[in-house]
């Protein structure tokens, strides 16, 4: 073979270079375990502690009695009252949250306005979730707005609070996502702005939103301080959102102190329980929203 | 493994008739708009255009004849296509950037008090330099989208739709996949998708910032013979970095340079005895 003359000879890698390679690799291989160490033992307990109370008698289909010795009864409504609970405060957040990155990214953009919102997200998402619990408490509980004290509807309130933030920053990074050169597109066809952001924006910005919106939920649906100061705890099953509702997050609370084997291996079921609950709603979540993609 | 067979298919016994039409379709045919239409011709006075401080148009005077193509050229950064999006007003859209002056369409200052600014874009349709068309819709939705998108309201949607999309000569390629995504084109055909979505808002003029120079050579020379269908309805503005396409397609040629126009005369002249020295200048290829 001739060597072209003037080009660097073709040289092996030395062997300083593979050695800091295969470091480099080794520790970040260590790294990505040890992340994980502490994430496999979680659901490691959940199943290993949880399980065995599912296949208690009436585990789903009843609800807790309350009573230290005899019986001490499911989750049904708790489970029941934390899908009520989050539903409306889904209702609350999702929609003001989404239309706060729309007026973010469509028309507020970097105007002084914008930014001040965007500083008081920030400053909300910080928020320790027992602040949201006890403003809701001193300005709806200890007033006894709606008739009674603690309510499902304030806790939902709470929640909303706290899931505000996360809905709204994520929504606007997905919503900056959608290329500028559609917006033209639509903006050159003589679209006004309304029609832009509804028909051509939210469309295509969809699963997105769709998988920011389920973080804030699956977050505000494990949330236990909220709920302390604004719903406090029934045992019983309630559709009533205007009285004491019973929750996952309060159930599991309040079992785990409990002296009573029994109580506290009911805790740990519906510990498992709640962490289905958010599987089972984010893989539905995103099969709707992946089949209506698709016409 | 050996794959599955998929030419099982029988091939289809095509009658003359059949062939012929298919080879109609594949072709522009701005028939199916209607007769040709005498359009509007656009009068640009004492433009001027800033992005911020940066004065990117600098008083710039043209006249675009009705039913015409002209071509502007000109170096990167002339402002020539600035000066194409006063035009329909899309410059403003650019946080910072403003405009003066005066763009009269049929006598009417786009510009003017009380003027929509969304009328005059549905008068004054647009081409981008990449094809965008709307990647949650289907082929039938990306051509529909204008006059959805605008609000027209339509007894007849679908002959519209199927009328655009036979001008721009892309009927006979997608007929039978109306419903399918339309990003899912090739890149010249998602031009001609997004040419079409301009026609069928049945615009006056239609302005086109370098349509071509995303694509290559046999996909410029089909959207090179649409605009020269184009030009027995509309009205033609095309912004282009390549002057064998400003020869090709324009009567007459526009020479930008440092946001002036330099030169505006029949494309003929203008390469090959233009009168301003800078002319000649940049199209022999001396500088820009």
């Amino acid at each position: 073979m001739s060597t072209v003359s003037g080009a660097t000879p073709l040289t092996q890698i030395s062997p300083g270079r593979k050695r800091k390679d295969r470091i480099m690799r080794g520790s970040l291989m260590a790294g990505t375990g040890i992340a994980l160490v502490p994430l496999i033992l979680v659901i490691y307990y959940l199943i290993y502690k949880g399980v065995s109370s599912w296949s208690a008698s009436g585990f789903f289909t009843t609800d807790p009695t309350g009573s230290f010795f005899g019986n001490p009864g499911g989750i049904r409504s708790a489970i029941f009252g934390t899908l009520e609970i989050v539903a409306l405060a889904s209702l609350i957040s999702i929609p003001i949250g989404i239309a706060v990155a729309l007026y973010l990214t469509e028309y507020g953009k970097d105007g002084r306005f914008a930014n001040l919102v965007r500083y008081f997200v920030d400053v909300m998402t910080g928020v320790p979730s027992v602040v949201f619990g006890l403003f809701i408490y001193i300005t709806l509980v200890i007033s006894h707005a709606g008739g009674s004290g603690f309510a499902g509807w304030k806790g939902s309130l709470a929640l909303s609070l706290l899931m505000l933030p996360i809905v709204i920053r994520s929504a606007e990074v997905v919503l900056l996502l959608v290329p500028s050169s559609l917006r033209e597109a639509a903006l050159a066809l003589g679209a006004p702005r309304w029609r832009i952001v509804w028909r051509v924006v939210l469309p295509t910005a969809r699963s997105g939103l769709v998988t920011g919106s389920l973080l804030a939920v699956a977050r505000g649906m494990g949330e236990t301080a909220p709920l302390l100061f604004t719903v406090s705890l029934a045992t019983a099953f309630t559709g009533n959102i205007n009285g004491l509702m019973n929750s996952l997050p309060l159930q599991i609370y309040t079992d785990i102190t409990n002296p009573r084997d029994v109580i506290v291996a009911r805790a740990w079921g519906a510990a498992l329980t709640l962490v289905a609950l958010v599987l089972i709603l984010n893989v539905t979540a995103r099969l709707i929203s992946r089949r209506s993609s698709m016409t | 493994m050996i794959p599955p067979e998929t030419t099982s298919k029988e091939p289809k016994q095509m009658s003359a008739a059949e062939e012929q039409s298919q080879e109609r379709e594949a072709a522009p045919d701005l028939s199916a708009m209607g007769e040709r239409r005498q359009g509007h011709g656009v009068k640009v006075r004492g433009l001027h255009a800033y992005y911020g401080s940066v004065h990117a148009v600098k008083g710039v005077d043209i006249d675009f004849p009705a039913n015409e193509v002209t071509a502007i050229i000109g170096p990167s950064g002339c402002g020539k296509s600035t000066m194409v999006r006063c035009i329909n007003r899309m410059h403003e859209e650019i946080p910072g950037a403003r405009s003066e002056g005066h763009v009269t369409l049929d006598e009417i200052d786009v510009y003017g008090a009380g003027v929509d600014v969304t009328a005059v874009r549905r008068m004054i349709g647009m081409v981008f330099q990449k094809p965008n068309p709307f990647p949650t819709m289907s082929i039938f939705d990306n051509v529909a989208a204008g006059l959805r998108l605008t609000g027209t309201k339509s007894d007849n949607l679908r002959e519209r739709v199927h009328r655009a999309l036979r001008a721009v000569g892309l009927w006979g390629e997608v007929k039978n996949r109306l419903n399918s995504p339309g990003i899912g084109l090739s890149g010249g055909q998602q031009q001609r998708l997004c040419i079409a979505r301009a026609v069928a808002v049945e615009p006056e003029v239609i302005l086109m910032d370098e349509p071509a120079s995303a694509l290559d050579p046999i996909a410029t020379l089909k959207v090179e013979e649409l605009i020269d269908e184009l030009k027995n309805r509309y009205t033609i503005v095309i912004v282009t970095h390549n002057m064998q396409q400003a020869a090709r397609v324009a009567k007459s040629t526009v020479f930008m340079l440092d946001g002036e126009l330099v030169e505006h005369a029949e494309t003929t002249k203008l390469f090959t005895n233009p009168s301003d020295e800078r002319t000649e200048r940049y199209v022999t290829g001396k500088f820009g």
